[in-house]
């Protein structure tokens, strides 16, 4: 009954190569119907977890259900129901585009050629042009084509859009979105953190093999410190007591008025609350907080700094939207 | 702004010659060169060595077989005669050879000089296109051009360095054989035969360079490549037995006309060495009428839509190696043509010499009958080349990653490998079949009889098991040990060095079977017998069973 409602379900997955431990104990849930963002840096084993699932490499321990089958031993069948665009699309030289979607789709049971007409007329792809004369984004638009002309119940995809230019980036958005609403559910990896604040419903963040955090973007952000500051009427003393406040800095805010106080810090999300209130004791004038953003999630999780030590301290402008690494904060 | 005049190994000093800089100074198209000659050299640190090293101790071993199977001028004197015939001309050199006693050096040239041309010409070939069209096909050419670099510095750089070779193997067998101090082997014509190993090399190289040119695909160069070199050996063979003006288009020809340790006649090589330059100069004109990574003509557009049966296996099999193995029968047939053309003059020369036929015990076979046989048995060798370059696609499609999307369809494992075997099984039969064709239809009209057309075409098919065979082996290996599939070459590369050398060299009965051509019945020579047919077949069943088991059970190999 659980597992009806769940697209992928990995438990505890261990993949080595050699000497080399690609996916130490992962796991990932993918409920049916949603949008999952699966992040996480260079060689994390996103792309493992992917080829484990389409049974192209074999688990070495651990279970693995996709649509409720064993994708290694029942691959074939498991592959009419999904559609899959890798990283690195490479396509046969001497076939066109247009021959490689037809190809693709058709091993895989057949396209709508009306849907096929529209997509490449969205992506502006021409289908009469040689394997090797396509650029990369035009090797990735042949690959997106060809998995969203067939309307799979499944769509794993990895890192779909490196190589695509800003405008076919939001037809791809687009089209992504069209997709939850038509039930299909994504399994989307990406570096693009616009594209997963605005695509996915959860997230889950791998780091050396293993699942780090799995959540909605709320349920992650609870989880990670919010940065506060706040102008009081009165000096603030012992916020640092507090268990979760890191980082308090206190000026006199002069301008404000005599005994007026610039305090900011950074709190974990369960103890958010607490901090407030005592802050609150000391006349409240104006309240400020960010939560995290995506790309500061992420970041910490990419960087080798451990959970304690974080960066949350930085002051950022408000806009979660900006792609750009950390260099943006003043 | 490239000082880098001073070669840095002798390769490159030695062959100079393929090399030539028409125009340009150290500044100008050639600027880099010498740090690409350092490049490719560090690159083939293992692989021409090994090259090297096999070619100098497999002529050593097959001189020394020669010189402790035929001791006496009177085993020597039966084996030339033996080799009198159109078939053993046709496989060696020519018959000039056989005058003046056939002492250990001129039978040495005979037999080896043209077998070991074509080993020099592979190498050559092989070498110059993996350091230009593959780099081209993979990119990696993009990010060395954007360097300092010349526009010719790459192409330039390979054929030095496969022309170097050749000279640095030259140099190896000359010494190597003078050195055996054998009676019969001078130091001059070790020196000569050293030589023209060396000139074939810096021939093919510069041939190779021209053939890297023509076709997008490294393949189609190799292809090219090969083509020429074939079309090379059979020129000599037709020039032998027949009109002797062929051996004199052939590279191989002049080499063997060259007489070491005979005539020693050292002017042929300039004919080499003219090609080479020749062949060198039109590679850099023709490199400046293309683009990077593009073709001599441009690329058109192609079917906006796929034909339903491209989406089978065996329509994506035979779309894909189509070329490959339409070359190769394209190959077979013409080569077939000219060893057929010339069967009337073999007759002719069966006339001449009748005695023979009594002091070889023939088992009622005609002359011609043993010749057409030899034929077929060399013009298999290219059916198991066919085979297994079709199938080692496979492992080019898996660790290119091309097969990933494909294998996230609902193309199984199973469908996907065997539809390449399939289409590999069927192509290379039907190279055997061109072959018998050609064979047997040029055959037929030189010694004007027709019935031979349908009873050579269908003896060209006995040797279809042993293809199948080899093609059975080819996948196991890829699904067993997929590393190591490239490793299938040797059943083609030792099939040949058995039907050329085998018999010379009298190599043991054991080892001349290791190669799955000694198990075909020489029909029409030799009765038809089913029995090692039905055998190869049934073991290439197994075989091919066996590599499907191991691909489904082992992990794809991913790039």
């Amino acid at each position: 009954m659980k597992s009806s409602s769940n697209a992928i379900e990995i438990a505890d997955l261990v993949k080595t190569f050699g000497p080399t431990r690609a996916l130490d104990g992962l796991d990932l849930t993918v409920r049916a119907g949603e949008v999952h963002g699966f992040l996480g840096p260079n060689g994390a084993g996103k792309s493992t977890t992917i080829r484990v699932l389409l049974g192209l490499l074999r688990a070495d321990s651990g279970t693995v259900r996709l649509l409720g089958g064993d994708p290694w031993g029942e691959a074939v069948a498991l592959h009419r129901r999904l559609a899959y665009v890798p990283g690195d699309v490479e396509l046969w030289p001497n076939l066109t585009g247009g021959e490689a979607i037809d190809l693709l789709a058709r091993l895989r049971g057949g396209l709508d050629p009306k849907r096929r007409a529209r997509l490449l007329e969205r992506f502006e792809l021409d289908p009469a042009k040689k394997g090797r004369t396509y650029s990369k984004g035009n090797r990735q638009k042949v690959a997106l084509v060809a998995a969203l002309a067939s309307r799979a119940e499944l769509l794993l995809l990895d890192e779909p859009t490196a190589g695509l230019d800003p405008l076919m980036e939001a037809v791809f958005q687009e089209l992504i979105g069209e997709a939850k609403e038509n039930g299909q559910t994504v399994l989307l990896s990406s570096h693009i953190m616009a594209q997963v604040e605005k695509l996915c419903d959860r997230v889950s963040i791998v780091r050396q093999g293993s699942v780090v955090q799995s959540g909605s973007l709320d349920e992650l952000r609870h989880l990670t410190r919010t940065s506060v500051e706040a102008t009081t009427g009165r000096p603030v003393s012992g916020l640092e007591e507090l268990p979760g406040v890191h980082d308090v800095r206190v000026t006199p805010a002069d301008d404000a008025g005599a005994d007026a106080t610039r305090v900011t810090f950074s709190v974990d999300g369960p103890h958010l609350e607490r901090a407030v209130s005592r802050l609150a004791e000391f006349g409240v004038r104006s309240l400020l907080s960010h939560p995290p953003t995506l790309e500061e999630l992420m970041l910490r999780h990419y960087g080798d700094r451990h959970n304690g030590d974080g960066h949350n301290g930085d002051r950022r402008d408000d806009d979660r939207r900006d792609d750009a690494p950390r260099a943006a904060g003043r | 702004m490239s000082g880098t005049t001073t070669a840095p190994a002798a390769g490159a000093n030695d062959s100079r010659a393929t090399g030539p800089a028409p125009a340009g100074g150290p500044a100008g198209p050639f600027a880099g060169t010498g740090t690409m000659v350092r490049f490719a050299l560090r690159r083939d640190r293992v692989r021409l060595p090994v090259w090297l090293g096999m070619l100098t101790l497999t002529t050593a071993a097959s001189v020394g077989s020669l010189q402790s199977t035929y001791p006496e001028p009177a085993d020597r004197a039966t084996v030339a005669e033996t080799f009198r015939s159109p078939a053993g001309i046709a496989m060696s050199g020519p018959e000039r050879y056989l005058d003046e006693g056939y002492s250990l050096g001129a039978m040495t040239a005979h037999q080896l000089l043209g077998f070991f041309a074509l080993a020099i010409g592979l190498m050559a070939v092989l070498t110059v296109v993996r350091h230009t069209r593959v780099e081209e096909e993979t990119g990696r050419a993009e990010l060395v051009r954007s360097g300092v670099l010349g526009r010719h510095a790459q192409l330039a750089a390979a054929m030095l360095v496969a022309g170097g070779a050749g000279v640095l193997l030259g140099a190896l067998l000359a010494g190597t054989l003078a050195s055996m101090g054998a009676d019969g082997i001078s130091a001059g014509g070790a020196a000569l035969y050293g030589a023209a190993s060396a000139a074939l090399g810096l021939a093919f190289a510069g041939v190779a360079g021209a053939a890297a040119q023509v076709t997008p695909f490294s393949r189609g160069a190799t292809g090219l490549g090969c083509a020429v070199l074939g079309a090379a050996y059979a020129l000599r063979a037709v020039g032998d037995v027949g009109p002797s003006a062929f051996s004199w288009l052939s590279p191989i020809g002049w080499a063997q006309r060259a007489y070491p340790f005979l005539d020693d006649r050292w002017w042929p090589l300039l004919l080499h060495l003219g090609l080479a330059a020749a062949t060198a100069v039109a590679a850099f004109w023709l490199s400046t009428r293309r683009d990077l990574g593009a073709g001599l003509r441009p690329a058109r557009p192609g079917r906006p839509e796929a034909v339903a049966r491209l989406a089978t296996p065996f329509g994506l099999a035979f779309r894909l190696g189509r070329g490959l193995t339409l070359g190769f029968a394209a190959g077979a047939l013409l080569f077939g043509v000219m060893l057929g053309s010339v069967l009337a003059d073999a007759e002719q020369m069966l006339e001449e010499i009748e005695e023979m036929a009594a002091e070889l015990a023939l088992g009622g076979a005609s002359i011609s009958d043993i010749f057409t046989s030899i034929c077929l048995t060399i013009l298999a060798v290219a059916a198991l080349a066919a085979v297994v370059a079709a199938l080692t696609r496979a492992r080019a499609e898996e660790t290119g990653g091309r097969a990933e999307p494909l294998l996230a369809t609902a193309l199984s494992r199973t469908a996907w490998i065997g539809g390449q075997l399939a289409f590999a099984l069927a192509g290379a039969t039907l190279v055997l079949l061109a072959a018998g064709l050609g064979l047997g239809a040029a055959g037929a009209a030189s010694v004007g009889d027709a019935a031979l057309l349908p009873e050579v075409a269908l003896a060209s098919l006995a040797y279809a098991p042993a293809v199948w065979f080899t093609g059975g082996l080819t996948l196991a290996l890829y699904g067993w040990l997929p590393r190591a599939t490239a490793a299938a070459w040797a059943i083609p590369g030792y099939a040949m060095g058995v039907v050329f050398l085998g018999e010379v060299v009298d190599l043991p009965r054991a080892l001349r079977e290791l190669s799955p051509l000694a198990h075909v019945p020489s029909v029409p020579a030799e009765s038809f017998d089913a029995v090692p047919l039905l055998v190869l077949t049934a073991l290439a069943a197994g075989l091919s069973w066996l590599g499907v088991l191991g691909l489904r059970r082992r992990d794809l190999e991913l790039p």
